[in-house]
């Protein structure tokens, strides 16, 4: 009986060990990546916050005075607003990247969903169009905006001169880009034609784990290619789908490369969030202020992340 | 279906239609990329030319050589190559071992650290600019490759640990379990047992990462003066005045930077399809 009574302790109290050990282990194997996380994310992020109370410069960060809420809002004795939220241009951005989110990822999507479809059929040239597929995504963001303002260039553009100058009065081509809120739609057509493919890529993997005998069952009942879509494809398609959605959305919400390559620091502040955000930060080198603007932007993302994830109910793992 | 016997006209109507879908498709995804490399391949003067006529225009390799010639570019060049594959070195051998730990181990607080890393990559970079600014100043790495390595870890490290932490759990237990009772450490274990196995993915991984470092923009834009990467040396390219953009060495430097990515995207295929669904689907 007591040999019966302790063995199985024993071995409780040595698994324990192993485990505890184990997660030793899984300590220091998780310390590089935790040091360095905490070293390029972490004491970044915290000093952002830090500069988003204090009035600093740039150039001089060591020389910071405590102003509360005062880059976000203030309004000096003479009326004149300084906080960023009073600042017409911020909340032209703020639309603008709303704007540009809602659109390029909707037209993405729905674009994405029919190359998703058509590769996913039986067809001569399918494994060619795959590949094609992987083209847009494969160019390097900066590639792909110096493609297409060569395209939108009013002198010599496909686009600005050849496309839109049947639009325009005197026959000549469009300056597309000069005013921020024609330019937001031109980096839509950017945004799409750059990341519809990752998009279909994910929508893709989605329908290729969907299972075969039960189209084959929709036949034999004869529901039809639409119905079946609707009503199986779609609400089948919507972890993927979603997931997809949520990434896309968070990328368009922090867009940049894009639209600062082809508008340039100045008007690209007005058509997105982080422009405004860098050319307050860096080129006006208001360390304090544009670090309130960063802060404002990491709230909004993280928002619409919580939003997205309880909505939805998007799990991730 | 029987279509095609039934009623054959509305069967290669719909066949027509859906190959008109197809070509119009791959029209659109080609068209700029192609535009583009014809571009390169032409003499500046003839820029002003309709399309028709552009198009057979005669065919020069000169804004290549120009490119190549541009001492901007070959420094951009190797200064890309420097920080991607620097931030991608530390990221798979941080992010594989920290793999290892979360796909394998069972240990409190894990899930809190999925939590951080997932959180990592959904991080606007703008949120971490002015604080890695005045760090990378202070530690006296502004315009320096080291610099730009240190920041690019921010998005290279949490997509390395995520994706191979997917594919880490997919690895049979027995592997890791024989290794154990030969009385290999956990470090032996990781490298001489589960890094073969691992060898597609880290492949994989380690490309998507760099293509992601190769891309970098902002913080290349920010953290460097001189020393500048190649898509911020393609952003700024410029001719003799502000209004004459030289197309035709901005669109050859972009194919060149370009046609190496395409290369490795089109032999990996089937793996980065692999690695995204695994990185995107999974998390």
């Amino acid at each position: 009986m007591t040999t019966n009574a302790t063995t199985p302790t024993r071995t409780v109290v040595k698994t324990r060990g192993i485990e505890a050990a184990r997660a030793r282990t899984a300590l220091w194997l998780l310390l590089p990546t935790l040091i360095a996380i905490a070293l390029v994310a972490g004491y970044p992020l915290w000093r952002t916050i830090f500069f988003a109370f204090h009035e600093a410069n740039l150039t001089t960060p060591d020389q910071v005075r405590y102003v509360g809420f005062q880059n976000f809002w203030f309004t000096t004795e003479d009326g004149v607003g300084i906080g960023f939220l009073q600042d017409p241009k911020w909340w032209q951005a703020v639309k603008n990247t709303l704007l540009f989110t809602v659109v390029s990822v909707f037209i993405e999507t729905v674009l994405g969903m029919i190359i998703a479809l058509v590769v996913n059929s039986n067809f001569k040239g399918r494994a060619f169009l795959r590949t094609a597929m992987l083209v847009p995504w494969a160019i390097p963001t900066v590639v792909s905006a110096q493609m297409w303002a060569y395209m939108y260039n009013d002198t010599f553009g496909l686009i600005g001169n050849g496309l839109l100058s049947h639009f325009s009065a005197d026959g000549k081509g469009i300056a597309l880009l000069a005013d921020p809120d024609k330019a937001v739609w031109a980096m839509i057509a950017v945004d799409v034609w750059k990341t519809t493919s990752f998009m279909a890529l994910l929508i893709l993997a989605g329908l290729q784990s969907l299972p075969s005998d039960m189209y084959e069952a929709a036949d034999m009942d004869g529901a039809s290619k639409w119905t079946q879509f609707w009503r199986m494809t779609l609400p089948l398609l919507r972890p993927a789908l979603l997931v997809a959605l949520v990434f896309r959305s968070l990328d368009s919400l922090r867009v940049f490369d894009v639209m600062y390559v082809m508008l340039g620091p100045v008007t690209s502040s007005s058509t997105s969030m982080t422009g405004y955000a860098r050319l307050t930060l860096i080129d006006n080198s208001l360390l304090g202020m544009g670090s309130a603007v960063a802060v404002a932007i990491f709230l909004i993302i993280m928002v619409i992340v919580v939003i997205y994830v309880t909505a939805f109910r998007v799990k991730f793992d | 279906m029987n279509l095609q016997r039934t009623n054959p006209t509305l069967y290669y109507l719909q066949r027509t239609a859906f190959y008109v879908l197809v070509i119009a498709i791959t029209v659109y995804l080609l068209f700029p990329f192609v535009w583009a490399v014809i571009t390169s391949f032409s003499k500046a003067g003839n820029l002003f030319l309709t399309p028709g006529a552009f198009l057979v225009s005669p065919k020069t390799l000169e804004n290549y050589a120009q490119v190549f010639n541009n001492p901007a570019f070959q420094r951009g060049l190797l200064f890309s190559v420097i920080a991607a594959v620097g931030a991608v070195a530390i990221s798979i051998i941080f992010g594989s071992f920290a793999a290892y730990a979360l796909g394998r181990f069972r240990f409190a607080g894990k899930q809190v650290v999925m939590y951080i890393i997932l959180a990592v990559s959904v991080f606007p970079q703008i949120a971490v600019l002015g604080g890695l600014f005045t760090l990378i100043r202070a530690a006296g790495v502004f315009n320096n490759p080291v610099g730009l390595i240190v920041s690019y870890l921010i998005f290279t490290i949490p997509f390395t640990v995520w994706v191979l932490t997917s594919f880490v759990r997919d690895i049979p237990g027995e592997l890791e379990e024989a290794a154990l009772v030969d009385g290999a450490s956990p470090l032996q274990t990781l490298f001489l047992v589960l890094f073969p196995v691992m060898m597609p993915a880290l492949v994989t991984t380690g490309l998507l990462a760099f293509i992601n470092a190769w891309n970098e923009y902002l913080f290349a834009l920010t953290f460097t003066s001189s020393n500048r990467t190649v898509p911020v040396v393609i952003a700024n390219y410029s001719g003799a005045s502000q209004y004459d953009q030289p197309w035709g060495p901005i669109m050859a430097a972009s194919i060149v930077v370009t046609v190496p990515l395409i290369i490795l995207v089109l032999v990996f295929q089937r793996n980065i399809v692999s690695g995204l669904t695994a990185g995107a689907v999974k998390g």
